[in-house]
C-alpha cells in the first residue's frame, strides 16, 4: 500500500509535536485509543479568554496514517472556537489525506481525540460536556 | 501513476554509499532469485520448452531429463531419494497436499491431528478446513520463548492420533523447534510427523532420516528460486507413506499430484538447492555474525527486545520490538528499509501478529516489531546502514509517541484506563 504524499508530508515533517501543561485551566486534552489496539492520540488544546483555540499539540502512538490524522487534527484546530472545533468531521480527515478504508478508524480517533480535548476544557471551565451522538462511518 | 512511481523509488541509488535503496531485510517473505538460478532456467521457456510428459519426442525427452535431474537436488538438500519428491506449486500446496492427503488417506486409522499454534497459515487454515470435515485438531501452544512443551505434546497424543505437524523454523521470530524428539514422540504413538520446513531448508541442515520426518513442505522461492514451485516430501520405506490426491487429471507424479510440470520452475528449485547445498555453511556462518551485530546495536535501544529463543533460531533472523513505537509507523519512518512488522496495522484484518501473541506478547509489543530477514545478497554495508536508520526512526518516533513520554515520566502504563474506541 502506498501511501498518498500528504500522509507522508505529515508523517515526515508533523505540525505541533508536543506538550502542554495539562493542570492549566486553559488546556484541554484529550487522549484516546489503547495500547493494545496500536493507537493512543493526545491531542492538547490551548484556549483564550473568548474560546478560541491558539495553540494545539499532539503526540501520537500509531501508524503513519495515525500521525498524520492527530498532526492535521492541530493544524485544523488552530484559530477555531471550540464550538467550530466540535463539528470537525472525521471524513474530513479521510478525504484531506486520501486515507484508504483500513485506515478510516485513524480519521475516527482524531475526531475523537479533538472532541476529548474539548470536553476536557469544557468540564475544567464549568461547562457541560458536549456528547457525540453521531454513529462513525 | 502509482506503479511507475514505486518502480522509479526501486532504482534510486543512494549517492553518498553504492547501496541500492531501498534495502531488502524481508528475506523472510521472499528472496531474490540467484542470477545462476535464472541462467538455469532460461533454456526451458522457449528452447527447450517441451511438456516433460510427453513421451514420444525429444521435446519431452529433454524436459524430462532436466526435471529428474532437479528432482535429484531437492532431494538430495533434504537427504530424500528423488522418488520421494513431488513437486507442487508452492510450500502452501505442499502443505495442504499432506495434512489433507493423509487425513483422507488415513481416515480409518484415527482423526485426531495435532498441531501448533505459531504455525504458518498454510498448516493453520488448512486445518480449520478439515475440522469442518470430520477430524479433531490440537492446536498446541507455545512457551514465551516460541518452543513448543515436548511434556504436553505426550500428553495431547492418543491412539486417534494420525499426524503431528509441527514447523521446522518459525517464518516470523525465526525459532527452531526440537525435530528430532518431536518426531520421536509422534511415532512412539504411531502417529506420522510432518514439518513445514519451508524457512529452514537450505539455511540450516535438514536431514529427513536423521530427523525422523515423514513428511516435508518447502518452496523455492525462500532459497533464490523462483515462485511457484514447491515440493512435498513423501517418505517411502519406514514406513511407507500414502496421501490422497488433491489434484486430480493425469496421474502426474506418482498419481499424487496431477498436472503438467512447471519444468522452468523445477529446473530453477534444483538449481536453488545445488547452489545452497554448496554454500550453506559458509552463508549461515557470515548471515548469523551480521544478524547478531544488527540484533546486539539495535538492542543498545531503550526498550527494545527480542521476540523468540535465540539460541534455537535460524541464522539470518532477528524479529525485534521497540517499545512505545508502532510497527508500522517505525517502518514508514525506516522507508528505506524492506522489512516487516507484527502490528495489526500491516495486516488486513487488523490483528496483530498471532506468532507474538502466541508468544504471550501484549498487544503494544506485538503492535511495536519489526521482522528483519537477512539473505544471501546483504551486504555488511546495508546492515549498517539499516542500524543507523532504524536507531535514527526509533529515537524520532518516541518523541512522537504519548506512552514514551508517561514512561519517562514514570507512569505506570498498565495503571491507565484507556478510553474505549
Amino acid at each position: 500500500m502506498a501511501y498518498s504524499d500528504k500522509v507522508i508530508d505529515h508523517y515526515t515533517n508533523p505540525r505541533n509535536v508536543g506538550t502542554l501543561d495539562k493542570s492549566s485551566h486553559k488546556v484541554g486534552t484529550g487522549l484516546v485509543g489503547a495500547p493494545e489496539c496500536g493507537d493512543v492520540m493526545r491531542l492538547q488544546i490551548q484556549v483564550d479568554d473568548n474560546n478560541m483555540i491558539t495553540d494545539a499539540k499532539f503526540k501520537t502512538f500509531g501508524c503513519g496514517s495515525a500521525i498524520a490524522s492527530s498532526s492535521l487534527a492541530t493544524e485544523w484546530l488552530k484559530g477555531k472556537s471550540i464550538d467550530d472545533a466540535m463539528k470537525i468531521d472525521n471524513m474530513d480527515i479521510v478525504e484531506e489525506l486520501a486515507l484508504p478504508p483500513v485506515k478510516i478508524h485513524c480519521s475516527v480517533l482524531a475526531e475523537d481525540a479533538i472532541k476529548a480535548a474539548i470536553n476536557d476544557f469544557r468540564v475544567k471551565n464549568g461547562m457541560e460536556p458536549i456528547e457525540a451522538a453521531k454513529t462513525h462511518h | 501513476m502509482i506503479i511507475n512511481k514505486n518502480f522509479t523509488y526501486l532504482c534510486a541509488v543512494n549517492k553518498s554509499n553504492k547501496m541500492n535503496l531501498p534495502i531488502y531485510l524481508d528475506n523472510n517473505a521472499t528472496t531474490p532469485m540467484d542470477p545462476r538460478v535464472l541462467d538455469a532456467m532460461l533454456p526451458y521457456f522457449n528452447q527447450k520448452f517441451g511438456n516433460a510428459a510427453s513421451r514420444n519426442h525429444a521435446f519431452g525427452w529433454v524436459a524430462e531429463e532436466a526435471v529428474d535431474y532437479a528432482r535429484e537436488q531437492v532431494a538430495k538438500i533434504i537427504g530424500a531419494n528423488e522418488k520421494e519428491i513431488i513437486f507442487t506449486s508452492g510450500a502452501t500446496e505442499a502443505d495442504n497436499l499432506a495434512i489433507k492427503g493423509v487425513f483422507e488417506m488415513y481416515k480409518d486409522k484415527g482423526n485426531h491431528i495435532i498441531t501448533t499454534t505459531t504455525e504458518h497459515k498454510a498448516v493453520l487454515d488448512t486445518c480449520k478446513h478439515i475440522e469442518k470435515l470430520g477430524a479433531r485438531v490440537t492446536y498446541l501452544p507455545v512457551k514465551a520463548d516460541g518452543l513448543i512443551d515436548l511434556k504436553e505434546l505426550e500428553a495431547a497424543m492418543t491412539s486417534e492420533t494420525i499426524l503431528v505437524s509441527i514447523m521446522y523454523g518459525n517464518n516470523e521470530i525465526g525459532v527452531i523447534q526440537p525435530i528430532k524428539e518431536i518426531a520421536a514422540i509422534a511415532h512412539k504413538f504411531g502417529a506420522l510427523f510432518m514439518t513445514d520446513a519451508t524457512q529452514a531448508v537450505g539455511k540450516i541442515p535438514v536431514d529427513v532420516i536423521a530427523d525422523g520426518i515423514d513428511l516435508l513442505a518447502f518452496t523455492a522461492h525462500k532459497i533464490y528460486g523462483p515462485k511457484g514451485v514447491g515440493a512435498l516430501y513423501v517418505r517411502r520405506k519406514g514406513p511407507r507413506v500414502k496421501v490422497t490426491a488433491q489434484m486430480d487429471g493425469g496421474g502426474h507424479e506418482r498419481g499424487m499430484r496431477s498436472g503438467t510440470l512447471n519444468v522452468p520452475g523445477i529446473v530453477g528449485f534444483g538449481k536453488a538447492c545445488e547452489i545452497c547445498m554448496q554454500e550453506m555453511e559458509s552463508e549461515a556462518k557470515r548471515l548469523s555474525a551480521l544478524r547478531d551485530r544488527l540484533q546486539n546495536s539495535l538492542l543498545e535501544l531503550e526498550e527494545s527486545y527480542v521476540n523468540g529463543n535465540v539460541e534455537h533460531r535460524l541464522p539470518h533472523v532477528a524479529n525485534i520490538s521497540f517499545k512505545y513505537v508502532e510497527g508500522e509507523g517505525l517502518m514508514m519512518a525506516m522507508k528505506d528499509l524492506a522489512v516487516s512488522s507484527g502490528s495489526a496495522c500491516t495486516s488486513a484484518s487488523l490483528e496483530p501478529s498471532y506468532v507474538l501473541k502466541s508468544l504471550g506478547l501484549s498487544d503494544d509489543l506485538a503492535h511495536s516489531s519489526i521482522r528483519f530477514g537477512l539473505g544471501r545478497f546483504t551486504t555488511d554495508e546495508e546492515v549498517d546502514y539499516a542500524i543507523e536508520v532504524t536507531k535514527k526512526s526509533v529515537t524520532h518516533l518516541r518523541e512522537l509517541s504519548p506512552l514514551w513520554e508517561m514512561f519517562k515520566e514514570g507512569i505506570d502504563l498498565d495503571s491507565i484506563e484507556w478510553a474505549e474506541h
